[in-house]
């Protein structure tokens, strides 16, 4: 009913919505949000293949499925570490803003 | 247009919106809440694509875990961080350039593959089968390995946020 | 079928009809049905309130050696309607400095997230709302959105005695998902399948007499899920001014005290519909509409115990429940999913009854085992006091303390 052309392009324009916050945000937290969205565009990409392969060869396809869990439990674990660095870096330097944590700056 | 072109549509005009505000937000916590809209919109787009699992593990993980940590850690981290001053970089219309020339450049090049507009029909009632999915998660010839591996990041995610995380009393002074 | 064997779908079914032969197509009727389904069902379940509260104060008061409310209408029916309108009447106000989204949102998520659990738990064997095939993961991810209303709430009132309470209120809830959704598995694993509707139709034994140990560490878990006494820290009124609600007045107050008795419910008859065989009973199967009349019979018996379990015990402090929850009830519930799971595999292909039989056995050796693990670890020494010299008042030392030096 609804052709894969459009999950395809609402996947890349989150996923660029997302590579902008990353590049122009500055707040620490702000950009992992902005990580969050860009791994949920290729969720929708990953599940928009699947539908389409299932449909061409008419049995269930796992790979995708898997596939789709594995970016879940990533994301889940990478924003777990994240936010405890941020928290940790915070206290350290009183400022979640990244343009002044430049301690390693050469 | 049918009614599922319909809702799909508002939902990816909802979900693109909320995601542009995420980033265009003054307010860290509106930021936040507009996330929160983002991924309920994508949870919807996965029940539209018929995957209804994923769609309620992604309230389940983004929405019930990762939503509440981002607004745990945005409450502990507020004290210096102005809600008034710009939230984005001086030069921010170079990235915006590059993320809309990159749009650009993927909807191009998809659109030269041939099945671009193919029709996603409705799949049989047993295409999302989720036994065959469990059982290939700890198959030997399946998918054990990347599961099991899985779990021990997750377990590394765990030990180490809870390390990175815990005040050393004797070392901050 | 009859009007009489099941009245629900009778007037469903009636009114589809009534609405093809106008000439809509079955599609958009079986949209309108569902709307208005939805529709009658969240308003059901509001007005429901107004008895539960009721039910609550008395009993509770009969358990307090008093008689509850009797004054308005006969045995006190009356008084939930006096609070209603209490609570409509009175003025909202909004403190200043409040973020106006998140303060407003609050309430409407903490009730819409108890409503939707209304929508996947069959009532009897056809009147349900849809039968999702994860039920069950359904039914947890809304307890998610559960929890991001009460953060809002702490959040949105630009008080910090209301954040800090919302913060402990969701550490609680989130580290009790964790027994909650791992007992939750037992009966997906005894089922194959995690729909609700399987679930009860699958429960020959109620698998309260198969797995009573998942059972309590069920009915513990979802207890702590619901924010009820004795897991009320975050919202008791002598506890931290009130925890997450205490900037809210009026109907605002109201959305929240409303949603906490609906949880209420709405957990007792989670637990019937999982453990307790839902609508199942004899002759339920046939005339449907006795289905709702044993469910609802369940249901109040396993609120009845919730109250009881409100009345009796005392409030668990912040580390208590945290050590309850981690050092008990997680450990249990993971033993107990694993000597499940290895049971249920060995005896596969025994006769049903022996397999129910032996999972019985290695439930309650794990509860006896359980037990005396947990009373070992127990602090049991007590401060002696009953051989302590007592000060006694009597007419020649009534205003001198004993230990003062004074003298009489």
């Amino acid at each position: 009913m609804i052709p894969l052309s459009w999950y395809l392009i609402a996947a890349a324009a989150l996923f660029c919505i997302g590579l902008f916050g990353v590049l122009s945000r500055k707040n620490a937290v702000s950009i992992l949000m902005s990580v969050e969205l860009m791994l949920n565009a290729v969720n929708i990409n990953l599940l928009a293949f699947w539908h389409y392969h299932t449909q061409l060869q008419g049995a269930g396809q796992i790979t995708p499925q898997v596939f789709v869990a594995m970016v879940f439990i990533v994301a889940a674990a990478e924003v777990a570490v994240g936010l405890a660095l941020i928290i940790s870096a915070y206290r350290r330097r009183e400022t979640p803003v990244v343009d002044e944590m430049t301690l390693l700056k050469g | 247009m049918s009614g599922l072109q319909i809702v799909f549509l508002i939902v990816a005009v909802v979900t693109l919106f909320s995601g542009v505000m995420v980033v265009a937000s003054r307010k860290m916590m509106h930021s936040a809440l507009w996330l929160i809209l983002t991924l309920l919109g994508v949870a919807i787009l996965f029940a539209t694509l018929q995957a209804g699992f994923f769609a309620i593990v992604q309230v389940l993980v983004y929405i019930g875990a990762i939503s509440i940590l981002i607004i745990f850690t945005l409450m502990l981290t507020r004290r210096v961080m102005d809600d008034e001053h710009p939230q984005v970089i001086k030069g921010w219309w170079l990235p915006a350039v590059m993320a809309v020339i990159l749009f650009g450049l993927i909807a191009g090049f998809l659109a030269t593959w041939e099945d671009f507009q193919v029709m996603l029909n409705e799949l049989p009632a047993d295409a999302e089968n989720l036994a065959a999915f469990g059982s290939a998660l700890v198959n030997p010839a399946g998918y054990v390995i990347p599961f099991e591996v899985a779990s021990v990041l997750l377990l590394a995610a765990l030990v180490g946020a809870i390390y990175i995380a815990v005040e050393r009393k004797e070392k901050t002074r | 079928m009859s009007f009489w064997r099941d009245p629900i779908i009778f007037i469903i079914e009636w009114a589809k009809g009534l609405l093809a032969g106008i000439g809509w197509g079955p599609g958009w009727a079986t949209i309108v049905g569902f709307v208005i389904g939805a529709f009658v069902l969240a308003t059901g379940a509001m007005f429901f309130v107004v008895f539960l509260i009721w039910y609550e104060r008395k009993l509770i008061g009969r358990l307090q050696d008093r008689f509850g409310p009797n004054r308005l209408g006969p045995w006190g029916l009356f008084q939930p309607i006096a609070d209603m309108l209490k609570i409509f009447t009175k003025e909202l106000i909004t403190p200043s400095g409040v973020d106006w989204i998140a303060y407003n949102l609050a309430p409407i998520l903490s009730v819409a997230a108890v409503l939707m659990m209304w929508a996947v738990t069959p009532f009897s064997k056809t009147f349900f709302g849809v039968n999702i095939s994860v039920g069950i993961l359904f039914l947890i991810a809304v307890g998610g959105l559960g929890e991001v209303g009460i953060i809002l709430a702490g959040w949105g009132s630009n008080n910090k005695y209301a954040l800090v309470g919302a913060l402990r209120a969701v550490a609680q809830l989130c580290s009790y998902e964790v027994p909650f959704v791992i007992s939750a598995l037992v009966p997906v694993m005894l089922t194959g399948s995690m729909s609700l509707v399987d679930i009860v139709e699958a429960q020959n034994p109620w698998y309260i007499l198969v797995a009573p140990a998942a059972a309590l560490v069920f009915f513990i878990a979802s207890v702590a899920e619901t924010g009820r006494a004795p897991f009320d820290l975050a919202e008791a009124e002598s506890e931290i001014v009130a925890g997450y609600n205490v900037e809210y007045s009026g109907l605002k107050f109201g959305m929240f005290f409303v949603g906490e008795f609906l949880h209420a419910f709405t957990a007792s008859f989670i637990f019937v519909t999982v453990f307790l065989g839902g609508w199942r009973g004899p002759g339920a199967d046939q005339i449907p509409v006795l289905g709702l009349v044993y469910f609802m019979i369940k249901t109040f018996i396993v609120y009845f115990a919730l109250i009881l379990f409100r009345g009796t015990n005392p409030r668990f402090r912040i580390d208590q429940m945290m050590d309850l929850n981690w050092k008990v009830l997680t450990p249990l519930s993971l033993v107990v999913i694993m000597v499940i799971a290895l049971v249920d595999r060995l005896f596969a292909s025994s006769a049903d009854w022996l397999r129910t039989v032996i999972l019985l056995a290695a439930n309650l050796v794990i509860l006896v085992v359980a037990e005396r693990l947990i009373r070992r670890g127990v602090k049991t020494t007590r401060p002696e006091v009953g051989s302590r010299e007592r000060p006694v008042a009597s007419p020649d030392n009534l205003f001198i303390q004993p230990g003062s030096g004074a003298k009489g």
